[in-house]
């Protein structure tokens, strides 16, 4: 396993709800990333964010981590779960947030 | 097949997805008009895209999958000439 792959794999491990990003939670640098910070918060739960524009390594390295080329990803529980498209859809079915607070239990 | 953007990276885009995926429906809406100014509008336009996709490929497939395929039909488009493309992937009589 290449170092990077290794960071990620921490990473989605150690933090159940997890957000790789453009830009911060409060200042997201991206539409898309912003609107999965939106869903995130509305869902009511605590998630942790890796802003990808701060490290270049884990920015190409996510994207063949989970054969996704785009930008914001989600994982729960260590698990891929979407980019900001599925991530709404999953939200207006209320799919999400059984998913969050299931991992929340 | 409702329009069809004229600008050579639509017209690609199109070209690829009904090639790899046989779409019973698609709209492509270019949106780069709403994003002028800001980062990932390099100024030519065609960067900002919105699809809605049916095809008979995106059956028994779930969500992940469905996009993977959208992603792949699309290549390097996708690094080189799109910045954002957001996907609603259906299965024929999926609303």
């Amino acid at each position: 396993m290449s170092d990077v792959k290794e960071r990620i794999d921490q990473l989605v491990k150690d933090n159940d709800v997890v957000l790789f990003m453009k830009g911060s939670k409060l200042f997201p640098q991206c539409g898309f990333s912003s609107r999965a910070v939106a869903i995130l918060d509305r869902s009511n739960v605590e998630f942790e964010t890796v802003d990808v524009l701060q490290d270049q390594e884990i920015r190409q390295g996510i994207k063949e981590y989970s054969d996704w080329p785009t930008i914001p990803q989600l994982y729960v529980k260590g698990e891929f779960v979407g980019g900001s498209d599925i991530m709404m859809e999953m939200f207006e079915s209320g799919e999400l947030q059984a998913l969050l607070s299931v991992e929340k239990a | 097949m409702s329009d069809k953007p004229n600008g050579p990276v639509a017209s690609e885009m199109i070209r690829r997805l009904t090639e790899a995926l046989e779409p019973t429906r698609m709209h492509l809406d270019d949106q780069s008009d709403h994003h002028i100014g800001h980062a990932g509008h390099d100024g030519r336009g065609e960067s900002h895209f919105a699809l809605t996709i049916e095809s008979a490929a995106f059956e028994g497939r779930n969500r992940i999958e469905r996009q993977r395929l959208v992603y792949r039909a699309l290549g390097e488009l996708l690094d080189e000439q799109v910045h954002a493309l957001s996907i609603r992937a259906l299965a024929p009589g999926e609303a």
